[in-house]
């Protein structure tokens, strides 16, 4: 209805409107022989008699009749294919055109069903504000004119990577307290890969089944992160697990494995090890490398230096982080100062261990991390 | 549908340009508006002369006011348009990307408010 109309209000209101004429007419005069395709055109009519209307109201309304020059075509609607528009749906609301708030928040509500205030409570904002952007955002999408279609081959890859983009930011935003976000990215994620394989679409579901695998695991009951090497691993996922080692295997036969596929694949290392010690922390630098030719961030070249820290021991580490911060680099970042202050730890080195985790508290919001900076602090 | 790509460069650029680059330009400039023309996208299109020669022009209170100068001192100035056709907001970004300001400058692309015949 949405790519009949190129108006999502419109094609809300369209729909409601046919399945009102259905509870009235298909009682008396019998099911249609193709329930969908009788709602979508009794939709598109609706929604024409409206604009018609309209027209006679306000000064400047879209043309019903240019539906046709748009080239739509009203019989199409008789073969017309759900998952195609499913997918269609996630990349007008993932539209890199769109603000980017308004991109997840579209995605979350129009995509996943969620309501403008649940949305707004996961992200922290206001509901009206949330709307508001919304409304900015439909309107665009009708006035600019942003097509309700798949992208092209030749923008596959740039469009593809703000999809995923936007299912990560949701993902992340329910790490470690909002396991029904988590829940939604991971749904939207097996839609994706179901809809379009693509490595890095497998990469990005891998990467999250198996951190949400350790979900249980990663913090206290009072809130507090759990590190990696004290989490109990039998409670791990196993079959989740199972499920993201599979995909990584999948994204890596494609020989077009992607930072989501790498990412995903330095998870699996992890979550297969029995324990912190018996990890292959080569394989782990190695994943590592070849992430950073690939996609070079500081962050990542700090995640590369805790594994060669215990691959080559914390002084390697160390010498590495330092050499991130000699650039003037992460200076601000709060993990920087606390994977320092862990590797002082191991060395023995109290007092340079002790200013590392209070710059990193200095640093630290409120959340898991600074509860685990704070509990490291005491024990020094 | 019509869309007015706006191109914003820095138009010291043009100033510093060397005879052989300002050659270059002109050409690139030149392929593209033929590329535009062929493709059938092309509506018009204008190269403007630098920021120093325009004049602001306001009416207040009935009263007409000429200023020299653009109204804000930016990075980025208004250099030139297209005007072109294309059937969607995808469409007309590829067509926007492809012109010669977009590789150093930005390219606005704005669609073209459409009134009902009366």
């Amino acid at each position: 209805m949405i790519r009949l109309l190129g108006d999502f209000d419109l094609a809300e209101e369209a729909l409601q409107d046919a399945f009102a004429a259905a509870l009235e007419r298909w009682p008396v005069e019998g099911t249609p022989a193709s329930p969908r395709a009788w709602l979508i055109s009794t939709g598109r009519f609706k929604a024409i008699d409206k604009l018609r209307k309209r027209r006679r109201e306000v000064a400047s309304p879209p043309d019903p009749l240019s539906l046709e020059e748009r080239g739509y075509d009203p019989t199409e609607v008789e073969d017309y294919d759900v998952t195609d528009d499913r997918l269609r749906l996630i990349f007008t609301c993932c539209h890199p055109a769109l603000n980017p708030d308004a991109q997840v928040a579209m995605t979350l509500r129009e995509v996943c069903g969620l309501t403008t205030e649940q949305v707004a409570a996961a992200f922290l904002s206001k509901a009206p504000a949330l709307a508001q952007r919304i409304v900015r955002a439909k309107s665009k999408i009708r006035d600019a004119r942003i097509p309700y279609e798949v992208p092209e081959l030749r923008d596959l890859p740039e469009r593809l990577a703000s999809v995923l983009h936007v299912v990560y930011l949701v993902f992340n935003q329910g790490y470690f307290t909002r396991a029904d976000l988590a829940t939604e990215a991971i749904r939207l994620g097996r839609l994706l890969v179901e809809l379009l394989p693509e490595p890095e679409a497998i990469g990005l579901l891998a990467l999250m089944l198996l951190h949400d695998a350790r979900r249980a695991t990663r913090t206290t009951s009072d809130g507090m992160l759990i590190p990696l090497e004290e989490q109990h691993r039998a409670q791990w996922k196993r079959d989740q697990i199972e499920e993201g080692a599979a995909l990584v295997r999948r994204a890596f036969e494609t020989r077009r494995a992607g930072p989501y596929a790498l990412q995903a694949a330095i998870a699996a290392v992890h979550a297969e090890a029995p324990s912190s010690a018996e990890t292959d922390w080569s394989e782990i630098v190695g994943l590592y490398d070849v992430l950073l030719r690939m996609d070079p961030s500081p962050v990542v070249e700090l995640n590369r230096a805790a594994a060669v820290a215990m691959r080559d021991g914390p002084e390697r580490g160390l010498a590495l982080i330092d050499a991130i911060l000699a650039r003037g680099e992460l200076q601000d970042y709060h993990l920087v100062h606390a994977a320092r202050a862990d590797l002082f730890r191991r060395l023995g080195r109290r007092a340079e261990a002790r200013a590392a985790y209070e710059r990193a508290l200095e640093l630290a919001v409120e959340g898991p991390e600074r509860r685990l900076i704070e509990r490291r602090l005491v024990e020094l | 549908m019509k869309y007015l790509c706006l191109i914003y460069e820095d138009e010291k650029w043009w100033e510093k340009a060397s005879p052989a680059e300002m050659q270059q330009g002109m050409a690139d400039y030149g392929a593209f508006t033929d590329s535009i023309k062929k493709s059938g996208n092309y509506v018009g299109g204008e190269a403007l002369q630098p920021t120093n020669t325009a004049t602001s022009v306001r009416v207040r209170n009935g009263k007409l006011s000429a200023t020299d100068g653009p109204y804000v001192e930016t990075k980025e100035q208004l250099g030139g348009y297209y005007l072109i056709t294309a059937k969607d907001l995808n469409d007309a970004v590829q067509v926007a990307s492809r012109i010669p300001g977009a590789r150093h400058g930005t390219v606005e692309v704005r669609p073209i408010m459409e009134f009902d015949q009366p």
